[in-house]
């Protein structure tokens, strides 16, 4: 981490950067917050391990728009949704400096959390130079320990891989955390009957309390007002007045996102409610290599997505029915 | 459902049709006096990429027991490309409401010529009778339009 | 004082939910949320925070107000009608009971919100204590006591006893309905609370911000804080989400809706955020336009406006809620410290 910090006092100095996009630590153990340091001063708050989950992509759509140029940290993961933003020319590469930090999976503390693990006042194991598998938790009540993989977001048990997509320069070590099935899920909720299928969304929706959280959260919801904040609109945006806006709010977000949403995993990391969110973008996403061939939103600036091309011989919607 | 239940339901279909096409068509298909039951309202659009899944979603909150978009068969788009688009953008809606546990027979793309006058009335009969075997939509509509 | 075996809790349940509706913490896809009590309900009363407050019960996420429909070509207007069963909310903790005196203010003082007085009205609170405060718990500092919590009814969970103590009429009441499950408590086992209560004081005084300082904050300290230019560092990683205001158990901030049926209008209320953008949106603009503006607004309120109009009192009551679920950590507490930090810079 001092690694990140010194040269980020170096890029401040030279005048390569005028402001550092990073995180900042919290006054918990496992709190920090994205953050902006303009000064080597402040520079001594700033903090990467294994709670820094939050993809600081989104983040550059505000800072393209600043003098000079920012300076951002970006995990593997979080490089696919700069991809992405470039293509849709929401951020500008030149505004850029961007060093790809390592990662070893991030920590999801509701997991922690739910282990019984209560009235934490340290952890230990979230450094990235910390070389162990075992996180080792102080709490009121004693010391607690679980293993690192135990309590990692979903989203890196699904991990793309350690490589950055895009960068100027890359400090510290990656680890491939993936070992599971993107698809697993999706493929369990397939072969349910309808009735099954609804009652499962349905109880998972129901918690749905309409904080919009996943989608302030996602990189590639970028619109300037989204179709849910207009007035005009008759489903609003505030509350769940009847279980049928819960389920409209959501198939829209995630058909919003179809072919742009990279898989980060963001909006079921800050959903309050726990609700799975990506079950609706991976079903999009496999959907989508299946019917139209393999793609992976962000892997480059340029592609064409999926839902901007079509072939002449593409599928009819009627092979929903048909498949069964 | 018993036979007394069925007689009652009248299904309410919304038909999103193309302005080149499929509009013509139904427009054929009544100056040639072929049937085609009363349940379908149609819906003119300027081209099937008009569609956005928000209309689909929402005719189903307003009460609609079965949608069907209609759009110029692929290859004959007016603006060339709209309905490519527009194919996959409904295969993918199609299949998330498939998903998440909607009878899969409430939903319909065709593609209907303005020459296919036969075609739409066969189609529309079609979907009709398949609305009316899967009964009335309870999984996907706003309670406070139903009453 | 009364008590009973934590086997025959349900037992309990049933019995208050043959009378009245009951609501208390249940577990619906891992998240326990409070809601209606049936005999299928996974109760889970060990939870120490619901995800939502339980406000929702005498101040729902969202309401009908009236309707109005076409009859014979004349309108015709129904006003939804005022709740009129009795009702029982178990399992509230001392922070959520403090927070409905919060409201109480607000939608008690004239003009009356008859919808919310009527609620309040038929609700009787059955208050728990709170064995084990977490660090994102900060109660103490608006003066509330998470073991001792006072309402209609205030109970215990001793070991696999529940401890039952009326504290008021509607308590009385309540107590009368289900005292044949209950076994009467002498003197010598009242000491068992006392031992629970000290328990839970010597946990409160672990927890890292339960001693924070809420100095320089009051109802007359509008003018130097409005005007900090710390608002503008402070608002940066808001992702502009309605996630505190939402699993709040005070803020109380509504907009009335009207819904097309296309048969007719539904009018209905539902909670707002201050840090959407439509907040406070009128006919003539929105005069907050920045999100640091609805930022500022939701800690001002909190912390300035509402004590200057309610003699003092706090209208933050240190659940934590907004600790825990903040998408990117931002919160009441550090908000609070960087005014410190920033006064000690000076």
């Amino acid at each position: 981490m001092q690694e990140l910090v010194n040269r980020a006092k170096e890029l401040l100095a030279d005048g390569t950067v005028t402001r550092v996009l990073g995180w900042k630590s919290g006054d918990l153990a496992y709190n920090p917050e994205p953050a902006y340091f303009e000064t080597d001063d402040s520079l001594q708050n700033f903090v990467y391990n294994g709670f820094c989950g939050a993809n600081l992509s989104k983040y550059m759509i505000t800072a393209s728009k600043l003098e000079g140029k920012t300076l951002v940290f970006l995990k593997p993961c979080d490089t696919y949704s700069f991809n992405q933003l470039i293509k849709e020319h929401r951020i500008d590469r030149d505004k850029a400096y961007i060093i790809g930090v390592g990662c070893k999976g991030k920590l999801d503390i509701e997991k922690i959390k739910k282990m019984g693990i209560k009235g934490i006042e340290s952890i230990s194991g979230i450094d990235m130079e910390d070389d162990t598998d075992i996180l080792k938790i102080q709490t009121i009540y004693g010391e607690k320990s679980c293993n690192y993989s135990d309590v990692m977001l979903e989203r890196c048990h699904m991990c793309k891989g350690k490589e950055h997509k895009i960068y100027d320069e890359i400090i510290g070590e990656s680890k491939d955390t993936h070992d599971g099935d993107r698809f697993a899920e999706i493929e369990k909720i397939e072969a349910m009957t309808p009735a099954e299928k609804f009652v499962f969304f349905q109880k998972e929706l129901s918690k749905c309390i309409r904080c919009n959280a996943c989608r302030n959260v996602c990189p590639a919801c970028s619109c300037l007002k989204c179709v849910f904040d207009n007035n005009k609109f008759d489903s609003q945006q505030k509350a769940n007045v009847d279980s049928f806006e819960e389920k409209m709010f959501h198939i829209i977000r995630a058909f919003h996102v179809a072919g742009r949403c990279t898989d980060c995993g963001e909006c079921s990391r800050v959903c309050p409610q726990g609700i799975p969110l990506h079950l609706f973008n991976r079903k999009f996403i496999k959907d989508i290599n299946e019917l139209y061939g393999e793609f992976q939103a962000g892997e480059d600036a340029q592609t064409n997505g999926p839902l901007t091309s079509f072939t002449f011989d593409d599928a009819e919607p009627s092979i929903v029915s048909e498949r069964g | 459902m018993s036979v007394e239940n069925k007689k009652e339901f009248k299904p309410k279909i919304v038909a999103f049709c193309c302005n080149w096409c499929s509009y013509a068509g139904a427009d054929l298909a009544g100056s040639s006096r072929l049937n085609y039951p009363a349940d379908v309202k149609i819906i003119r659009v300027p081209c099937s990429c008009r569609v956005n899944p928000m209309f689909i979603l929402r005719a189903f909150e307003k009460g609609a027991d079965g949608v069907i978009m209609c759009g110029c068969h692929p290859g004959d788009c007016h603006y060339s490309t709209g309905n490519y688009y527009a194919r996959r953008r409904m295969t993918l809606l199609f299949s998330m409401l498939d998903y998440i546990g909607i009878e899969n027979g409430r939903t319909r793309v065709e593609w209907v010529s303005a020459a296919e006058g036969v075609k739409f009335s066969t189609t529309m009969n079609d979907f009709v009778e398949k609305i009316y075997s899967l009964g009335e939509n309870v999984k996907l509509g706003d309670l406070r339009c139903k009453n | 004082m009364y008590k009973i075996n934590r086997e025959n809790l349900s037992a309990l349940f049933q019995l208050i939910a043959e009378k009245q509706e009951l609501y208390l913490p249940v577990n619906v896809a891992n998240q326990v949320n409070f809601a209606p009590w049936t005999e299928d309900s996974n109760v889970d009363l060990d939870i120490l925070k619901t995800v939502k407050s339980p406000k929702d019960v005498f101040f729902p996420q969202s309401e009908n107000l009236y309707t109005v429909k076409k009859e014979n070509k004349k309108y015709v207007i129904k006003q939804e009608e005022l709740k009129s069963q009795e009702f029982v909310v178990f399992g509230m903790k001392a922070c959520d009971v403090q927070a409905v005196r919060v409201l109480d203010n607000v939608f008690l003082s004239q003009p009356v919100d008859t919808f919310y007085q009527a609620r309040r009205n038929h609700g009787t609170i059955v208050a728990m204590a709170c064995n084990e405060p977490e660090e994102s718990c900060f109660c103490k500092v608006f003066g509330i006591d998470c073991a001792n919590p006072l309402a209609d009814v205030s109970v215990w969970m001793v070991e696999n006893e529940l401890f039952w103590k009326a504290t008021s009429e509607k308590g009385e009441k309540l107590t009368e309905q289900v005292k044949s499950l209950f076994t009467k408590v002498d003197e010598t086992e009242q000491n068992k609370i006392e031992t629970v209560k000290e328990n839970i004081h010597n946990i409160v005084e672990k927890l890292p911000y339960m001693n924070l300082s809420l100095e320089g904050w009051d109802g007359n300290s509008t003018s130097d804080k409005f005007d900090s230019e710390l608002w503008e560092e402070l608002y940066k990683p808001c992702l502009a989400c309605g996630t505190c205001t939402f699993v709040c158990p005070t803020c109380q901030c509504y907009d009335i809706k009207d819904y097309n049926t296309g048969k007719g209008i539904q009018r209905y209320r539902c909670w707002d955020s201050c840090m959407y953008s439509d907040f406070t949106m009128m006919a003539h603009g929105n005069n907050r336009t920045s999100q640091m503006q609805r930022f500022r607004q939701r800690f001002m309120h909190k912390l300035v406006y509402y004590p200057a109009n309610n003699n003092g009192m706090y209208s933050c009551v240190g659940c934590g809620r907004c600790v825990d679920k903040c998408p990117v950590s931002l919160n009441i507490v550090k908000v609070i410290k960087s005014f410190h930090n920033k006064e000690d810079n000076k």
